[in-house]
């Protein structure tokens, strides 16, 4: 890794197409800081992504990436990590990527507290497909699926993940640059699963969720008496329920990634150019 | 064959019988005998029927036959479901101590053994399986001391006192016929000097997938393929590798994905549901021109359908299954062994032509333990070839004006270079979109045309460069050709030998490549009768044989979960010699 590496070395040469204003722009210079700041450079770093308007920021970036199907980019850097524990491995996703058609994989990716970030850029909205409600969307969001509101509780990511019993538990906004970069390069540095939900407003179709509404509304736990490292005080303010917290509220000390308790840790792409020189041991076994 | 003998022990689920099974084929193998076993089973935990069946022979043995000779019945729905099995030379060892009073079929020999209170007598009822194997020694006149090398590979770890009390559970079991019984059907199990392993087709798998270099495996547990799992965890680690046991084949087949966008040779295996759920990303791993094996052991769909049950009925799944149109490679060996060397050829395919392939097995290859001379196991054969692989030396070559890779780029052969992740100036992504030469999305239809030509040029390259060639037994001069695929072969070979009697000369082609297959136009315009042998409804092979040569062909399916059984099979095929062709 070159120390002389640039945030925008991370960018491509394409530019976005997401709406002027888009919450997205803040939440990936971030990401390209944070990986800049901490070492890593376009080469050695792979970016999962899903699909929606978060999807595209493999296009965006410039890095290894992979693009893949609608929900599955957790596990899709499950296997990136664990093939070659020497990436850098950030998986991006939406609301709707990560909470709902891929709801399964996270709670399981936070379960296996592989060694990799995960960034979701949280705008309680569908807006690829133009305005429908998302996992996150308020009860009484009207949308054009939902005239009349969801009517159902919004998923809560942060309860999720300390119920699955994530190690490292943050949440940033897209436009509070400076913040929203700190926390994502400090869940890059954690061992283990480091998962930040991103406030990132949808300027089109989110009218409620807004820019202003977030201003208005956010505490920074860097503000407040809130040791990370406490699991109850933390479980308190996540399941506080009225305000939108921003920082690391939970960050376990100890945690211990997946390829350590696994003992994973060689490059598996590097392989002999026949079978291994002992694999006739296999065959004896079953004599 | 002189010395052919079929075994069986059958209980219920829970009473140890496929442990027990295990023990004495190993006991046959380790005698120098050719031993091919079957299993009836259940989706259960406990109760209901199960078997474990053995056929044995000093000859090579590849099928299972309708016919039992001795029979450890446990339960009497264990002779009840093999009556039809049973003859007027067979005979049923069972324990007339226990509750049920044995009904023994007319003209079978009943043999009343103890085994629970024997096994007592040996150290604890739970070894009256063993002797059960001791009093089957007896009475196939089968020397005791090929067992004793069995139970100590099976419960050396369990210490040398159970190793023991076995031994000695067995000797009981021995005797007790010896004092009790004369003049029963006589067998003789014959002993040789040869070495053989015994090994069914998912330990074959694994097998194959350790010596090709895949490091990386991401599957959920689905009968029949657990086994390739269960073989690769713990071995795969001593080489590098892991498996992952993921939360569904939804993240399996993407863990896969990823691994191998990393550069690992990767592999998840599973069966008819699982592939479904798979095929949501089988289309990103075919458009991604991600190298990946997918391993799909068939058993009976649709739906749940019969998961303990032999089918072949996907194999349009894997030729078809997905949306929209790109291409992938199927292979489907035809025995345990090719399991091991196909499985190989699989993450070669994969990689020179960075592809996904289909490894299609079946659960009859799956469950099947079978013996094989150890080179055909042939470790020093094995070839890696990586394909196009690029490193940081020669990377320069392979960037555009603005140095950037491309993982798409348009060669002439259809295969692009590839970089693994960590190369540096390799950085590149690709995507599910259509994408151009760099892997970004595109909808300009020039560039979309490329690259679905450029796709699929890699399957004519492969034709060109491959030899995708089939087996051929029998009588080649035949007016009869038989054709079949997968685990059918073995069932076939041996009803050749039916045929023959009958005055049938058959010629028998087996195919291990689906797609892309040998051209078989010549062979099926030169024969008379051409006949499509699977275990499915639709004859969807002998669909892809009829396109590929416009000739209407016979058919043989059989569809009711189990194997082909090679008299029978012969009974079919004569039958079918005399039937007009469907229309």
């Amino acid at each position: 890794m070159s120390s002389d590496v640039r945030f925008t070395d991370f960018k491509s040469d394409k530019q976005p197409t997401w709406c002027p204003g888009c919450g997205d722009f803040g939440t990936m210079n971030g990401m390209m800081k944070a990986l800049a700041e901490t070492g890593n450079d376009p080469d050695n770093t792979f970016i999962c992504a899903g699909i929606g308007c978060s999807g595209k920021i493999g296009t965006y970036m410039h890095s290894y990436a992979l693009h893949g199907v609608h929900g599955r980019a957790l596990p899709v850097g499950t296997g990136v990590k664990l093939a070659n524990p020497n990436l850098e491995v950030m998986v991006a996703g939406g609301d709707g990527d990560g909470y709902s058609i891929g709801a399964g994989h996270f709670i399981h990716a936070v379960r296996r507290n592989v060694d990799m970030t995960y960034v979701v850029m949280d705008n309680r909205i569908y807006g690829l497909t133009k305005g429908q409600a998302s996992p996150t969307s308020r009860e009484d969001f009207e949308t054009s699926t939902t005239p009349e509101g969801p009517k159902q509780p919004p998923v809560n990511p942060l309860a999720l993940s300390l119920a699955a019993g994530g190690t490292f538990i943050a949440q940033s906004f897209s436009s509070d640059s400076q913040r929203h970069t700190e926390i994502v390069k400090e869940a890059i540095e954690h061992d283990g699963f480091g998962f930040v939900n991103v406030y990132s407003p949808c300027v089109t179709f989110n009218d409620v969720d807004t820019y202003d509404y977030f201003r208005d509304s956010i505490v920074d736990l860097a503000d407040e008496d809130h040791d990370p490292n406490d699991r109850e005080a933390a479980k308190e303010k996540i399941l506080e329920g009225d305000k939108e917290y921003q920082g690391v509220i939970y960050k376990d000390e100890n945690s211990v990634p997946y390829s350590d308790l696994h003992g994973i840790g060689s490059n598996m792409s590097e392989i002999p150019d026949g079978a291994p020189e002992d694999a006739m041991d296999l065959v004896r076994e079953f004599y | 064959m002189a010395d052919d003998l079929n075994w069986a022990i059958g209980g219920e689920a829970g009473d140890g019988i496929a442990s027990t099974g295990k023990i004495f084929a190993q006991a046959l193998s380790r005698a120098g005998r050719h031993v091919f076993t079957s299993k009836d089973f259940a989706s259960r935990i406990r109760g209901g029927y199960t078997a474990y069946k053995i056929r044995t022979s000093t000859d090579r043995v590849q099928s299972v036959v309708d016919r039992l000779d001795i029979l450890v019945a446990l339960t009497q729905r264990t002779i009840d479901e093999n009556l039809d099995e049973l003859h007027d030379d067979s005979i049923v060892i069972y324990d007339g101590e226990r509750s049920w009073d044995a009904e023994i079929p007319e003209g079978v020999t009943g043999v009343d053994v103890p085994l629970k209170s024997l096994a007592e007598d040996a150290g604890g009822a739970i070894m009256r399986n063993i002797v059960a194997l001791g009093a089957a020694c007896e009475i196939a006149s089968f020397p005791i001391e090929n067992l004793d090398e069995s139970l100590e590979k099976r419960f050396a770890s369990k210490g040398e006192k159970l190793v023991e009390n076995n031994k000695q559970a067995a000797r009981l079991g021995q005797e007790y016929v010896q004092e009790n019984y004369d003049d029963l059907p006589e067998y003789s199990l014959d002993t040789t000097d040869e070495d053989y392993v015994l090994l069914n087709g998912d330990e074959a798998i694994g097998m194959g997938a350790i010596a090709a270099g895949c490091r990386f495996y991401s599957g959920y547990p689905i009968t029949p393929a657990t086994d390739v799992m269960e073989y690769l965890t713990g071995r795969i680690d001593k080489y590098g590798g892991h498996v992952v046991q993921a939360e569904d084949e939804l993240s399996a087949i993407n863990m896969a994905l990823g691994a191998a966008r990393s550069g690992a040779r990767a592999m998840t295996a599973t069966s008819g549901p699982g592939i479904d759920l798979m095929t949501e990303t089988f289309g990103l791993v075919a458009t991604s021109e991600t190298p990946l094996v997918i391993c799909d052991v068939m058993r009976s769909g649709p739906s749940t359908g019969m998961p303990t049950k032999q089918e072949q009925g996907d194999l349009n799944m894997a030729l078809y299954g997905g949306h929209g149109e790109v291409p992938r490679f199927v292979v489907a060996p035809t025995t345990v062994a090719e399991c091991f060397q196909k499985t190989v050829e699989a993450f070669n395919l994969a990689e020179k032509y960075q592809l996904p392939v289909y490894l299609v097995a079946d659960l009859a290859l799956a469950v099947t333990e079978q013996t094989f001379r150890p080179e055909e196991f042939d470790m020093d054969a094995v070839e890696i070839d990586r394909g196009k692989v690029v490193d940081e030396d020669d990377i320069d070559q392979y960037l555009d004006e603005q140095d950037r890779f491309q993982p798409h780029y348009d060669a002439a052969d259809g295969v692009s270079p590839r970089a693994f992740p960590g190369t540096e100036g390799g950085a590149h992504m690709s995507t599910g979109l259509e994408h151009n030469e760099l892997g970004r999305r595109t909808e300009d239809t020039d560039e979309r045309v490329s690259q679905v030509d450029k796709r699929n040029r890699k399957v004519e390259t492969a034709k060109q460069e491959e030899e995708f060639d089939y087996r051929e037994f029998g009588d080649e001069d035949a007016d009869t050709l038989v054709i079949s695929w997968g685990s059918n072969e073995g069932a076939m070979v041996e009803a050749l030998e039916y045929l023959e009697d009958d005055g049938i000369d058959v010629r028998f082609i087996s195919v291990p490549y689906i797609f892309p297959r040998p051209d078989l136009s010549e062979e099926v315009e030169s024969a008379d009768d051409v006949i499509v042998v699977e275990c499915n409804e639709q004859g969807q092979f002998a669909d892809l044989l009829e396109h590929d040569t416009l000739t209407r062909l016979k058919r043989v399916n059989k569809y009711n979960g189990i194997r082909f059984k090679a008299d029978e099979l012969a009974d079919d095929i004569a039958a079918t010699l005399t039937e007009e062709i469907k229309a």
